[in-house]
């Protein structure tokens, strides 16, 4: 797999600071499950908060709290050793949050053979499942906030790039763009956003409100 | 900040893990229990909360070691990794998924030599973050401790970004390209 849209600098810091909202953690584990050169990244930023800690100020902790650590760990249970794998085209973190693989989707039709499910996360952000029929454009849309958007299956292109699975599009307030998919598979993506979309036409802004887009 | 570091944390897990060894923990827990609890009350928690997330974290330490790759991460990004995740759970109440455990580290136990680079160039990135201009480092330490948000991270043009990635990111590849 040859993946050429990565994520950010600065989405890896923030992911790595535990600084990101729950629906943009989704896509960047979901990402960081597919592309070796992302993890090696986040080990970097990992590291930075490895130094902090190994540099921090020492904030002495009571004469009985090593005892009393002890105490708690003789009471935990074992971790399993290995952890589930993806189920399909969803790699592990994506595949939880479905409860499967493709098959385990609740979609709601948005119309013209597109299809969106919405995954419940904290508020300050939103994530959703979309199924884009090939050749199918999506409506001509500006951000409010920020969009990262996924592909796990098929690929779109935007005028801008053309993104296959694995590859992440980042799109902020100061861009439009009008995504259309490839001929071949329906594209299958994972997009958050931390605010509404802005469509260009009447209708879709309509039915914005009934869709939740 | 403190640069040196001479013992080698990651025998002293690899003690724990092996041998349930309670001297080794005690030894871990001296050195990094105080410096969690510092990192906590930075982030924001009282020190009675900070204490037992400490306290907490260095459980988790034990519990987890057999997931514990010293070829992968020095001890103290392996401890700021749960005390990060304990965070998120005691302050944030959100979720934050992790990665598959993709299968790119051998079976074998990673050779000692491995082990100590990687603790080595963290040390050597904790002395580089110790150089950097004071108000680079401020912001680098208000990330981590969590006063910045990933739009304030990305809008700042002060943060040494691709430095940070591409100082240890050597350490990293050299690895995987080891293994694969």
């Amino acid at each position: 797999m040859t993946i050429k849209h990565h994520i950010s600098d600065s989405l890896l810091m923030a992911y790595s600071a535990g600084q990101l909202p729950e629906a943009f953690n989704l896509v960047v584990a979901t990402h960081l499950s597919m592309c070796d050169e992302c993890r090696v990244a986040l080990g970097a930023f990992d590291a930075v908060g490895g130094a902090l800690v190994e540099g921090a100020d020492e904030a002495a902790v009571s004469d009985k709290a090593l005892d009393a650590t002890l105490a708690m760990i003789a009471s935990l249970k074992p971790v399993p050793d290995k952890r589930a794998r993806g189920a399909g085209i969803f790699p592990e973190p994506l595949a939880n949050y479905v409860g499967g693989d493709l098959s385990a989707v609740k979609w709601r039709n948005l119309g013209r053979g597109v299809r969106q499910a919405i995954l419940p996360t904290a508020k300050g952000a939103s994530v959703r499942l979309l199924h884009i029929p090939a050749g199918q454009a999506m409506p001509d849309h500006g951000h409010r906030g920020m969009e990262l958007t996924l592909v796990l299956q098929g690929a779109f292109s935007d005028g801008v790039g053309r993104y296959n699975r694995g590859d992440v599009d980042s799109e902020t307030e100061a861009t439009q763009h009008k995504p259309v998919a490839e001929a071949g598979l329906p594209c299958i993506c994972l997009a958050a956003t931390d605010a509404p979309l802005r469509f260009t036409a009447l209708i879709p802004r309509m039915l914005q409100p009934l869709f939740k887009i | 900040m403190n640069v040196q570091n001479e013992v080698d944390w990651a025998a002293h897990l690899i003690l724990v893990r092996d041998r349930q060894d309670k001297a080794a923990f005690a030894a871990l827990f001296r050195h990094f229990a105080p410096r969690i609890k510092a990192f906590l009350m930075k982030s924001g928690a009282n020190a009675a909360l900070a204490e037992e997330c400490a306290q907490d974290v260095m459980a988790t330490l034990w519990q987890k070691s057999h997931l514990f790759d010293p070829a992968r991460a020095s001890v103290a990004t392996w401890v700021f990794t749960i005390a990060r995740n304990r965070r998120i759970d005691a302050l944030r109440k959100s979720r934050r998924p992790e990665p598959e455990d993709l299968p790119w580290g051998p079976e074998a136990e990673p050779d000692q030599a491995e082990a100590m680079e990687m603790q080595q160039e963290t040390d050597r990135l904790g002395a580089a973050l110790a150089q950097l201009p004071s108000k680079q480092r401020a912001l680098i330490e208000r990330a981590y401790y969590g006063d910045l948000t990933h739009s304030e991270i990305a809008a700042e043009t002060g943060l040494p970004l691709g430095t940070i990635k591409s100082r240890i990111r050597l350490a990293l590849e050299r690895l995987r390209h080891h293994m694969s």
